[in-house]
């Protein structure tokens, strides 16, 4: 064998074997720039600055075909942020991400195009991403008819099953979007998601408008595809309830930072950082009835100006003085558990 | 119980007339909340649960409106008021968080800009305490950085975080009743119970009441007094939470809660369902979950009435689960 083609080989196989999707330092900052008042001001001398919020910060995460990754954390954090990244949607401030082990940046345009078709997301906010002026038969079927994913003689039959399989009447194919309940909303937005046959799914908050007989039936479709299309999912989701019985491995954020990943099993078993912990004991069940809830201990910190040291601490039950000034790295903690706590670190 | 309540719907039906027919979005749909009392309100997406909203705000608009029935604001009926007086009520006294925040938001205003003019839309104060009530209403729901954050426009927030705008907002006046469509839907845990907490001290303190759309029941189950559950634009059960919750008595609350993924095996299916929703456009003649329902008969091609076949439990269906209660 050549050198050269040993090169190949091996490039092939690391192909196969790499992640779908992988996120390396990635982050986020969005800055809203001072206005000319601002810059006056600041020039006197007063404390003005400019306002940067880092959404995402320096994340690192990889998801393999046929995988369902599990996402959640509190509002704010930085989940849509790092979805909409994900799926193409928003260029990274920093960091590589790689589609099938290739960086996106430098795909050739066709590739590209491929990859933009092949990871769809489904927005958590199923009203500003549907087009108002379109009828629904447009909204859900013009991307498979432009694409060739479907001739205009198959179309009715097509647009009828992708509209049924999302629990979506075909009669209702010529109403506008404002015309339908919000669950209704949210399953025109998993139709047109689906339509275009993707191979990875950005779910955000996907089902959150739906009861729960609607919503089983999304899920159960969404587990369908997966074992009969081998089907990828990045999971938004702040019902853990759902995280758990869909995920195989459940990463949470706290603002901007992923702090815990593990298997679902473990998580929920045997969460280990304290911020998972406070999430956990937090759920609401149907069992627990006229609960009296409470408000948030603490001060709920702010993206805009995160707490020193581990983002956590003020929060924490656990917090050392160590933690106020050193951020925990996310660290191995068993095999395929990673963590960023400093408790992890043995007596401490 | 001789006391008046805040609101009573008697009845209430509206409709859609469109082109392919009309659209019976509520049909007879009656229930009554007390003072300082939550009702929840559960159900299938798309069964009428926000249009009812919307009717008793005077906020249906054409190709709908309420066809009939009585909504009864403290005694007074919303549905005869003028859009004037009508005006004077919304925001004020009765307030709706809507499902999409974005109903609620003005995309290309400032935050301060929006809750400030809500504020003196009814009150007649300086605009530095309108500020200071908008800062401290943001406070309320979790939203750190008021101050920065009262500067910024909508799409600076993220999803929760607009909602939680939208929630601040319809407190601003303590209105003696909210309607909530799905506000905590986006929110994790700790949010929601910072929510949830702050309704309830409301309700507790000022005798708000309030009727709490939603699809969660384990919400449902910690904050609310009574339940209704509609289904293809009526009520099909009612009752309180306790009894509704651990003994249904319809069919459909029985498939409902039988799909809440914490009663399921992980990884398996989840219960669901069969069936799809039917059409309002032409629903069936006789009990409209016919098609889905298990327990269906000969009987049920007729349309089943609300009955009370228990003390303070109501249920429109000819097979209720009375076995369940009997234990
Ligand atoms: N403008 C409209 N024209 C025609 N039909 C409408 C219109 N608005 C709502 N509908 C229909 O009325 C029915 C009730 O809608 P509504 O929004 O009240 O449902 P919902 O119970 O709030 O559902 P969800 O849980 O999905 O929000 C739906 O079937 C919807 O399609
Ligand atoms: N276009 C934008 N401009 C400025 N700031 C933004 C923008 N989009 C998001 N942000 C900020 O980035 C942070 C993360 O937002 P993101 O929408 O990713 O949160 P999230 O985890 O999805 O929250 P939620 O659960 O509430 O939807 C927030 O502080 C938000 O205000
Ligand atoms: S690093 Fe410190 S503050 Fe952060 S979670 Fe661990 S113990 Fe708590
Ligand atoms: S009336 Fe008949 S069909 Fe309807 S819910 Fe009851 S048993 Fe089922
Ligand atoms: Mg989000
Ligand atoms: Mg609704």
């Amino acid at each position: 064998m050549t050198a050269e083609a040993e090169i190949g080989r091996r490039a092939r196989v690391a192909d196969s074997t790499a992640p779908m999707i992988e996120l390396r330092g990635v982050s986020k900052q969005f800055r809203k720039t001072l206005d000319l008042a601002g810059r006056i001001a600041q020039r006197l001398g007063a404390n003005v600055r400019e306002e940067v919020v880092h959404a995402v910060d320096n994340v690192d995460l990889a998801v393999k075909q046929g995988e369902v990754v599990g996402l959640v954390g509190e509002s704010g954090c930085g989940k849509s942020t790092l979805g909409r990244m994900v799926a193409g949607i928003l260029p990274a401030s920093s960091g590589t991400i790689l589609w099938k082990g290739q960086d996106v940046k430098t795909l050739p345009p066709e590739q590209a195009k491929a990859a933009k078709l092949a990871i769809q997301m489904i927005f958590q906010d199923p009203y500003a991403s549907l087009n108002p002026r379109l009828r629904v038969d447009r909204i859900i079927g013009e991307a498979p008819l432009v694409h060739g994913l479907v001739t205009q003689g198959e179309f009715d039959a097509y647009l009828a099953q992708q509209m049924r399989r999302a629990g979506l009447d075909p009669a209702f194919k010529r109403r506008y979007p404002h015309q339908f309940s919000g669950g209704q909303r949210q399953r025109i937005g998993i139709a047109r998601a689906l339509a275009v046959q993707p191979e990875f799914i950005v779910c955000d908050e996907a089902v959150a408008a739906l009861d729960v007989s609607i919503q089983a039936q999304i899920l159960n479709l969404f587990m369908d595809l997966r074992r009969d299309l081998n089907l990828t999912y990045l999971f938004i989701s702040h019902d853990l309830g759902v995280v758990e019985h869909l995920s195989d491995r459940v990463v949470i954020m706290y603002l901007g930072r992923i702090v815990e990943e593990a298997p679902a099993e473990d998580v929920f078993a045997s969460p280990n950082h304290p911020y998972t912990q406070a999430l956990l004991t937090g759920v609401p069940r149907i069992d627990s009835r006229k609960r009296a809830f409470s408000a948030v201990r603490g001060e709920i910190p702010s993206p805009l100006n995160p707490p020193s040291g581990c983002h956590f601490h003020p929060r924490c039950p656990h917090a050392m003085a160590r933690c106020r000034e050193e951020a925990p790295k996310l660290k191995a903690i068993a095999p395929g558990r990673r963590s960023a706590c400093h408790l992890n670190d043995g007596a401490a | 119980m001789s006391e008046q309540p805040t609101i009573e719907v008697r009845n209430l039906r509206t409709h859609f007339f469109t082109k392919a027919g009309v659209v019976k979005a509520v049909d007879d749909v009656s229930f009554s909340v007390g003072k300082g009392r939550i009702l929840g309100l559960v159900g299938e997406s798309g069964s009428g649960k926000s249009v009812t909203g919307f009717s008793i705000m005077g906020l249906v608009d054409p190709p709908g409106r309420v066809a009939g029935g009585e909504i009864l604001f403290q005694g007074r009926d919303l549905a005869k008021l003028s859009e004037e007086e009508m005006r004077k009520i919304r925001g004020a006294r009765i307030a709706m968080i809507f499902q999409d925040p974005m109903m609620t938001l003005n995309p290309v205003l400032r935050i301060d800009t929006q809750m400030i003019e809500t504020v003196l839309a009814h009150d007649k104060v300086s605009e530095a305490e309108a500020r200071k009530r908008a800062r401290a209403a943001l406070v309320q729901v979790g939203i750190p950085s008021p101050d920065e954050r009262l500067k910024a426009y909508p799409h600076q927030f993220s999803g929760g975080m607009r909602q939680r705008v939208a929630i601040a907002i319809a407190l601003l006046h303590k209105p003696e009743l909210i309607i909530a469509d799905e506000p905590t839907t986006a929110l994790d845990v700790t949010i929601q119970g910072q929510i949830l907490f702050e309704v309830q001290k409301l309700c507790r303190e000022s005798g708000t009441s309030l009727i709490w759309i939603t699809h969660d029941l384990s919400v449902v189950a910690g904050l609310a007094d009574e339940i209704c559950v509609m289904y293809a634009s009526r009520i099909v059960e009612k009752g309180t939470v306790d009894e509704v919750l651990d003994h249904p008595l319809h069919p459909y609350t029985r498939g409902l809660i039988g799909s809440v993924p914490s009663r399921n095996v992980r990884g398996r299916p989840l219960a669901q369902i069969p069936g799809m929703t039917p059409s309002l456009l032409n629903l069936p003649p006789g009990c409209a979950f016919r098609a889905r329902c298990p327990r269906a008969s000969e009987a049920c091609l007729v349309e089943p009435e609300m009955t009370a076949p228990l003390p303070n439990r109501e249920v429109r269906c000819f097979h209720p689960h009375l076995e369940t209660v009997a234990a």
